[in-house]
């Protein structure tokens, strides 16, 4: 079986500036980032397109690709629907009107501009997002948490779960081919499905006792062989690398391009 | 390159219950704060007791869980038209390992679902694993426990009790989610909440289901790890307690506030005031207009020319170099 769950690990390897840059810098600017777009005002599209620009930009640096970022930043789109009601819940001058059967909805003018400006901003966030994850590799991550000062456990309990995310996975994905071969496949709608609602769901359930009980088992394992090299209840952890003049003025530039776009879409907003 | 579809399908999938995982954009500034704050205190204390209780084990111990938990998500069953149940696995998480080392696990799922797979955003992390980490470990785990209170350790408790914490820790996770929509003045109340609400009465069925499937699978194999009859870890009754008044509070509130939207509208509308009220701050620089930038119309057409500047700009940078570089390999 030549499939590894690991195919699926967002990081995607490249030389470019984005990608030397420092974690820790990149991860306080992409969080830094979505709250700046978080903070301008509803309907300053002067703003969100400089937001949006920079992103292409860093993204077009790297070397990922505009595609690969747009249809990855499609994932958050179902929740757009919870937006959906301000279309027609906030008063302002009416746009159109729709009548579904008995129901007649107006659309405002002020209703579309919030409407918009919520998936715009949710839309550049998950960009800046994207672009964090898939230029950044794990372990690096892992520093950078570590510096935000996120307890020393949980960065600890965070790596080993990475660790052995893709082992574990593995073994989901060969649960579900066992379960495929004898009930037919369930994802796929056309298909026949074995047996009735609750029957499948008890099997499914079945599987996640299984796959736990495994997980419980291989715990133990691992914690046996991390005793036998000297494993005392200590996480420790590398110091971390310092922080290079090119990472610091990237942190100053960056942050002050940001703040200089808050303002600007305040100043817009009067 | 079938099985890679079907899998990529799979891994998508887990996780992704795109009702709950709320991305960035969707909750106002004030609402992330506050919900951030509360995480973190939940989750400072569960790091501190689980520190007492498990020692040294408790990092491969954890870890290993929280995979298991987050690929466990991976497993889902057919329902109907294309539809499928799958697992969010708080409340599992929370009968096998105590309530304290549950939310430590939810925490490191949801929070890798953000960082690394964009499921759920990074501003509103906070109001996420307060929903899935706190509110669902806690519910799950104080009606469970109920369930054996009253029923002693009976087997018919022990199903009936997690398959009912499965589903109440969907439920009521998804009101606390619509709730943060609803004060944040992204959805109206009277509409979000019966929505989420409904969808989440079904969607936890499946929950519910599949846990019940997992107890009475470890049931037979391996009794031991359901703990039944054995101690808790210390001050699990403080969660037993908590989590039932935030069961309670957000299943009476609810129905309140989608029949009397007024109120959390009116919240709404506060910290719109506030909003506005920050805005005399800033004009300071008075009547100030960009030089040259008359109005709004204005500043969005030049921003929109910046911005296509910028990122041509880079391309052709990239391009540039790139084909020098060709250049000089050849």
């Amino acid at each position: 079986m030549s499939l590894h769950a690991h195919l699926l690990d967002p990081y995607h390897h490249g030389d470019s500036w984005v990608h030397r840059a420092d974690a820790r810098v990149k991860l306080i600017l992409a969080v830094l980032f979505i709250l700046i777009s978080a903070l301008t005002p509803t309907g300053i599209w002067a703003v969100y397109l400089l937001l949006l620009s920079l992103v292409w930009a860093a993204v077009l640096v790297s070397g990922l690709g505009i595609r690969f970022l747009l249809k990855r930043s499609l994932l958050a789109l179902p929740f757009v629907l919870a937006a959906l009601p301000l279309l027609v819940s906030v008063d302002g001058r009416p746009l159109a009107v729709v009548s579904l059967g008995p129901v007649t909805l107006t659309i405002s003018q002020a209703g579309l501009q919030r409407f918009a400006s919520v998936v715009l901003r949710s839309w550049i966030s998950v960009q800046a997002a994207i672009l964090l994850a898939a230029t950044t590799p794990f372990p690096q991550l892992l520093v950078a948490m570590r510096a935000l000062r996120i307890p020393r456990l949980l960065v600890a309990i965070v790596g080993l779960m990475w660790r052995y995310l893709f082992v574990i996975a593995d073994e989901a994905l060969r649960l579900m081919r066992a379960r495929a071969a004898r009930s037919g496949h369930p994802e796929q709608a056309d298909t026949r499905v074995g047996g009735s609602l609750a029957w499948r769901a008890r099997v499914t359930g079945g599987m996640a006792g299984n796959l736990l009980l495994r997980s419980f088992d291989r715990s133990d394992r691992i914690y046996q062989a991390m005793l036998a090299r000297g494993y005392d209840g200590e996480v420790r952890t590398l110091p971390s690398p310092p922080i290079t003049p090119v990472d610091r003025w990237t942190l100053v530039l960056g942050t002050t391009l940001l703040l200089a776009l808050l303002a600007l879409g305040l100043v817009l907003s009067r | 390159m079938m099985a890679l579809h079907s899998m990529a399908t799979a891994w998508n999938a887990a996780g992704t219950n795109p009702a709950m995982h709320i991305p960035d954009g969707f909750l106002s500034v004030p609402v992330s704060i506050i919900f951030w704050i509360l995480a973190v205190i939940g989750i400072g204390i569960a790091l501190m007791q689980v520190n007492r209780e498990l020692g040294e084990r408790q990092v491969p111990l954890m870890g290993v869980l929280a995979a298991a938990i987050f690929a466990g998500q991976m497993l889902n069953f057919a329902v109907a038209g294309g539809t499928s149940g799958h697992l969010l696995g708080a409340a599992l998480a929370a009968i096998l390992l105590g309530p304290w080392a549950a939310i430590v696990v939810m925490t490191c799922v949801v929070g890798i679902q953000a960082l690394i797979f964009q499921d759920g955003g990074l501003l509103v992390l906070g109001a996420n694993l307060f929903n899935m980490a706190i509110v669902g470990v806690g519910v799950s785990y104080a009606i469970y426990r109920l369930a054996q209170k009253i029923a002693g350790e009976q087997r018919w408790a022990i199903f009936i009790g997690g398959f009912a914490a499965a589903w109440a820790s969907i439920v009521i996770a998804s009101l606390s989610c619509a709730l943060q929509l609803a004060i944040s003045g992204t959805s109206p109340a009277d509409l979000a909440i019966p929505a989420m609400g409904g969808i989440h009465a079904l969607i936890g069925i499946g929950e519910g289901l599949i846990t019940l499937g997992a107890l009475v699978f470890l049931y037979a194999t391996r009794r031991d790890l359901l703990k039944i009859g054995q101690p808790q870890p210390g001050g699990s009754q403080w969660v037993l307690v908590g989590g039932l008044v935030i069961a309670v509070i957000l299943a009476v509130l609810s129905p309140l506030a989608s029949s009397h939207p007024d109120g959390l509208e009116w919240v709404a509308e506060q910290q719109g005031f506030i909003e506005r009220a920050q805005e005399p701050l800033y004009q300071i620089i008075p009547d100030y207009v960009v030089p040259g930038v008359s109005n709004e119309t204005l500043a969005t057409i030049l921003a929109g020319v910046i911005g296509v500047a910028i990122v041509a700009g880079v391309a052709l940078i990239i391009g540039y170099g790139r084909r020098r570089r060709l250049g000089q390999t050849t």
